[in-house]
C-alpha cells in the first residue's frame, strides 16, 4: 500500500525543478551617500559631547567587512555618575516643570529632524550594525521617527491615560538597549520617557553606539535642553553603573534573558521600577487552510529579518502534518532567491551578523542541532569572503527536546516542527520559557481569534509577521520579560499613578 | 438554489487550488518595487522587455495604414542603438490581412484579439468563426476572452469547454486565454481561473490578465497571483504555461518591475518573449527611450521617437 501511495505520488509530482540562474544578474547597487560619521565619539552629557574622564575610547567595526569605523568613548562609573547628576538636575528645574504641550514641540522637533537626516541615520546604522540597507532605510528609521511622532502627540494629554489617577514621571530614568535595532530600540525608550517628562540616561550597545550618538547631535540641533537625554556609550559595566545608580528610579532594559536576570536581582529590594523586554523563541503556526506562498513569506519575514536578530523572530515554524512537506518545498524555493551580502547593496535581502561573538554563537548552535539529529538546509548562495556571514538555514525533523527548539539563536535559523491538530499547536507552541510574540497563518477568522487567546505571548501576529507600529503595546510573558512599549501602555510604565 | 451552488462549486474549486491572502500578496510584490537595477543589468531588462512587447492597437478607429505604420514600428523599434524588434503586433481580425503583409515572413508575429473582444457577449458559434478566420488570414497567435459569466455563476465545466473548443479552432496558432482581472476582482477568482484555462490548453500557450478595455487592468499583485498559478501547475504537471500581463504598463520601470518578479518566481525558464509578454503600446517608446539614455548618457527628446503618442 505505502509502495503504491508513493508511486502515485511521483507521477503526480514528478521531480521538476525552477532554474534561478545568473541569466539576468542584478549589478552591484551599492548606498554611496554620506553618513556624516565622525572618527571619534565621544559621550553625550549635559548637551555637549565631553570625552570620557577616564579618557579611554574603544573601536567600533563594520561587520561586513571587519574595518574600524570610529572610536567610541568608553563610560566608567564617574562618567554614568555625571550624567545621572545632570540628568537630575535637568528635571527639577527644566523638563520636569515644563508644560507637555512644549514639552511635544521638542518631541515633534526630534521625529522631523530625524526624517531630514533619514538617509544618513540609515547608512551610519547599516555600516555600525550590518543590516540591509533597504531594512535601515526603509524599517528602522522611518518607525524610529514614528515612535517620536506618536509620543508628541500625547505630551500634553497624559491626563487621559489614566483618568481619576494622578500622573508623575519618575525623574530620571536608566535605559540599556540592545544591538539588533540600534536607533529604534532608543526611540521606543526615549520617546515615551521624555513625553512623560523624565530626562534619561541612555547606554547604547557596545557593538552599535554610533546612531544613538548621532541622535546627541539631533538632540543639539533641535534645542534640547541640556541635560534631559543623555547618553554614556561602553559595555556591560557602564549599563551596571547606570542601572545601579543612586538618581536612577526607573530602569529600563531590552536585551537577553540572561542579562535581564542579573539586573533584576541587582535591583531586588531597591525601590526603582523595572520594565524588561528580553528573549524569544516564537512559534509561527501554519495551518493547512492558509494561503502558503503568502504564509511562505511570512516566514521568511518572520525569521530571515535583520539576519534573525529580532527578539521576536518566528525561530519555530509549527506546521500541519498535511502541508509540511510543501511548505517547505515552497520555503526552500523561495529561499533560494534570497539574497545574501553586502549590506549596503539596495538589492541586498539579508546582511551581515552583527558580531564575531554573535556569529560564533549561532555556528555553535546550528552544531549542536546537526549533532541532535535534526536535518539541515541552507541556501546554496555565495557568501563574501571578509566579515561576519551566514547562510539561511532551516532545520527539519525538530523535535521539541532539542537545543534549537529551544534556546533563541538570535540568527538565521529556522527550526520545523509539525503538528496534527490545533490542540497539539497550542501546547507546543507555549512548551517555552519564553512567550514574546507568535504567528497564525490560517484562514479560519474564528480560529485565529481562539488561537490569540490561548497562545501566551505578548503579541500574535495573524497572516502576517514582525509588523509594529507606535500604537501597538510590545512586549512579553513569562521569561521575555514585563512591562510593555508602545501605546498607552508602555507611556503609563514611564509614570507614577498615584 | 443556483446562488448555493454556485458558492459551493466555487468553495470547491477553492479548496482544491488554494487561496491567496491580499495583504500578504501586495506586500511580496511591493519588495519588487524596491529592486535597483543599474548598468548591464538595466539595459539587458530592457532589452529584454524590448522583445516581450506585444505591440497594440485595438481601437474602432483603426486603419490599415494605421496598422502598417504599427508593423513598422515592431519591427524596428527605433533607428539607432541596434533595438530588437518586439515579439508581435496585436490587431483586431480585421487587420490581421493587412499586418500580414508587412510582418508576414518575419520574427514578428500576429496576434490577434478575438471571441467577440472584449465583452466575449455573442453566441459561442459566432466567437469559433471569428477566430477560424483570424487564423485562416494568417494570425500566429489568438488572443481570446473568458466566459467570465459562466465563470461567476459557477458554470466551471461551460467555461472550460469554451476554452477547450477556442483550442481546437487555433489550429497550429498560440492561444492567450484573457482572464479580464478586473471582472473576477478578488485574487481567489483570479487563482481559481488561472487553473481552469491552465488546465485545457497546451505548453507554452498564454493566460493573460485583462483587455485593457476596463478600469483596472496589469497589477503586479494579479500578475504574482498568476505567476504562481503557473509556477504551482508546472511543478505539478510538467506543463509550461507563458504568462502575459496587458493592460496599463506604459513605463521602462514598472516593465522592469514585473521582470523582477517573473525572474523571482518562475526563473531564467520564463525570461524569454515565448514564456513571457507584455500587451502594450506606449510602453515600447518609453523602454526604447531608457536604452537610448544608457547607449547615449542623456534623454533624447520625445519627437526623436516615432509614433511617440504624448505631446510635446
Amino acid at each position: 500500500m505505502p509502495k503504491t501511495l508513493s508511486k502515485s505520488k511521483a507521477r503526480v509530482n514528478p521531480a521538476r525543478e525552477l532554474v534561478f540562474g545568473d541569466l539576468w544578474e542584478y549589478d552591484p547597487a551599492p548606498e554611496t551617500a554620506d553618513p556624516k560619521m565622525k572618527k571619534k565619539y565621544d559621550l553625550f552629557i549635559n548637551g555637549a559631547f565631553v570625552p570620557a574622564k577616564s579618557g579611554k575610547y574603544f573601536p567600533t567595526i563594520n561587520p561586513a567587512n571587519e574595518t574600524k569605523i570610529a572610536d567610541i568613548a568608553l563610560a566608567d562609573a564617574v562618567d554614568v555618575d555625571a550624567a545621572c547628576k545632570v540628568g537630575q538636575k535637568a528635571h527639577t528645574t527644566v523638563w520636569g516643570k515644563m508644560p507637555g504641550r512644549e514639552r511635544g514641540k521638542y518631541l515633534y522637533r526630534i521625529a522631523r529632524l530625524l526624517q531630514d537626516h533619514a538617509r544618513e541615520f540609515a547608512i551610519a546604522e547599516t555600516l555600525d550594525g550590518g543590516k540591509p540597507i533597504k531594512e535601515s532605510r526603509d524599517f528602522d528609521v522611518p518607525m524610529a521617527a514614528a515612535h517620536f511622532f506618536y509620543h508628541a502627540g500625547w505630551a500634553d494629554k497624559l491626563e487621559f491615560l489614566s483618568p481619576g489617577r494622578q500622573l508623575a514621571p519618575h525623574g530620571v530614568v536608566g535605559q540599556v538597549i540592545p544591538w539588533n535595532f540600534p536607533l529604534l530600540m532608543l526611540a521606543w525608550k526615549i520617546a515615551p520617557a521624555l513625553a512623560a517628562g523624565n530626562c534619561v540616561v541612555l547606554k547604547p550597545a557596545e557593538t552599535t553606539s554610533i546612531t544613538a550618538l548621532k541622535f546627541g547631535e539631533i538632540c543639539q540641533e533641535a534645542g534640547l535642553p541640556n541635560g534631559v537625554v543623555n547618553i554614556v556609550s561602553g559595555a556591560g559595566e557602564t549599563g551596571a553603573a547606570v542601572i545601579n545608580h543612586p538618581l536612577i528610579t526607573k530602569v529600563a532594559f531590552t536585551g537577553s534573558t540572561e542579562v535581564g536576570k542579573l539586573i533584576m536581582r541587582s535591583l531586588a529590594g531597591t525601590e526603582k521600577k523595572m520594565t524588561m523586554e528580553l528573549g524569544g523563541k516564537a512559534a509561527n503556526i501554519v495551518f493547512d487552510d492558509a494561503p502558503l506562498d503568502q504564509a511562505v513569506e511570512g516566514i521568511v519575514n518572520g525569521i530571515f529579518f535583520n539576519q534573525g536578530h529580532v527578539c521576536c523572530a518566528g525561530s519555530r515554524l509549527l506546521v500541519q502534518e498535511s502541508v509540511a512537506e510543501e511548505v517547505l518545498a515552497k520555503l526552500k524555493r523561495r529561499m533560494s532567491v534570497l539574497r545574501v551580502g553586502d549590506p549596503m547593496d539596495k538589492n541586498t535581502d539579508i546582511g551581515a551578523i552583527n558580531s564575531r561573538e554573535q556569529l560564533i554563537k549561532i555556528t555553535e548552535l546550528v552544531k549542536s542541532g546537526v549533532a541532535e539529529g535534526a536535518e539541515l538546509h541552507q541556501s546554496a548562495c555565495k557568501l563574501p569572503a571578509r566579515g561576519f556571514f551566514f547562510r539561511p538555514t532551516v532545520f527539519t525533523n525538530v523535535s521539541m527536546s532539542h537545543r534549537i527548539a529551544r534556546e533563541e539563536i538570535f540568527g538565521p535559523v529556522l527550526s520545523i516542527l509539525t503538528f496534527r491538530t490545533p490542540e497539539e499547536a497550542v501546547e507546543k507552541a507555549n512548551n517555552t520559557a519564553y512567550g514574546l510574540s507568535a504567528g497564525v497563518w490560517t484562514d479560519k477568522g474564528s480560529r485565529i481569534l481562539k488561537m490569540s487567546t490561548l497562545l501566551k505571548a505578548g503579541v500574535v501576529w495573524a497572516n502576517t509577521y514582525n509588523k509594529f507600529d507606535p500604537t501597538s503595546p510590545f512586549g512579553g510573558y513569562k521569561e521575555s520579560g514585563f512591562g510593555r512599549e508602545g501605546g498607552k501602555q508602555g507611556l503609563l510604565d514611564y509614570l507614577k499613578v498615584c | 438554489m443556483p446562488i448555493s451552488q454556485t458558492s459551493v462549486s466555487l468553495r470547491r474549486l477553492f479548496d482544491e487550488v488554494g487561496t491567496v491572502d491580499q495583504v500578504g500578496i501586495e506586500e511580496r510584490v511591493a519588495k519588487y518595487a524596491t529592486r535597483s537595477l543599474k548598468k548591464k543589468s538595466k539595459v539587458f531588462g530592457l532589452r529584454l522587455a524590448v522583445t516581450m512587447v506585444d505591440l497594440t492597437t485595438l481601437e474602432g478607429k483603426d486603419t490599415p495604414g494605421k496598422v502598417a505604420s504599427l508593423c513598422q514600428k515592431a519591427l524596428v523599434p527605433h533607428d539607432m542603438g541596434d533595438i530588437p524588434s518586439t515579439a508581435a503586433v496585436c490587431v483586431y481580425p480585421s487587420m490581421v490581412r493587412h499586418a500580414r503583409k508587412h510582418v508576414g515572413g518575419t520574427q514578428v508575429k500576429i496576434a490577434s484579439v478575438a471571441t467577440a473582444f472584449p465583452s466575449g457577449q455573442a453566441p459561442l458559434k459566432t466567437r469559433l468563426a471569428e477566430v477560424r478566420a483570424a487564423v485562416s488570414d494568417g494570425a500566429d497567435e489568438i488572443d481570446m476572452v473568458i466566459n467570465r459569466g459562466a465563470f461567476l455563476s459557477g458554470e466551471f465545466g461551460m467555461m472550460q469547454d469554451e476554452i477547450a473548443t477556442v483550442v481546437e479552432a487555433c489550429g497550429k496558432a498560440t492561444l492567450k486565454v484573457i482572464l479580464e482581472v478586473s471582472e473576477l476582482e478578488t485574487y481567489d477568482n483570479i487563482r481559481a481561473a488561472s487553473f481552469l484555462a491552465m488546465r485545457v490548453i497546451r505548453p507554452n500557450d498564454f493566460i493573460k490578465t485583462s483587455t485593457g478595455k476596463t478600469s483596472s487592468n496589469a497589477t503586479l499583485g494579479n500578475n504574482q497571483v498568476m505567476l504562481e498559478a503557473i509556477r504551482d501547475h508546472y511543478l505539478a504537471t510538467g506543463v509550461p504555461i507563458a504568462m502575459k500581463p496587458a493592460g496599463g504598463i506604459r513605463t521602462a520601470k514598472q516593465a522592469l518591475q514585473f521582470l523582477i518578479a517573473v525572474k523571482e518566481t518562475l526563473g531564467d525558464g520564463w525570461l524569454n518573449n515565448r514564456r513571457y509578454r507584455f500587451g502594450a503600446s506606449a510602453l515600447l517608446n518609453d523602454l526604447v527611450r531608457q536604452l537610448e539614455k544608457e547607449r547615449t548618457g542623456a534623454y533624447q527628446a520625445p519627437w526623436n521617437f516615432s509614433e511617440a503618442t504624448e505631446g510635446y
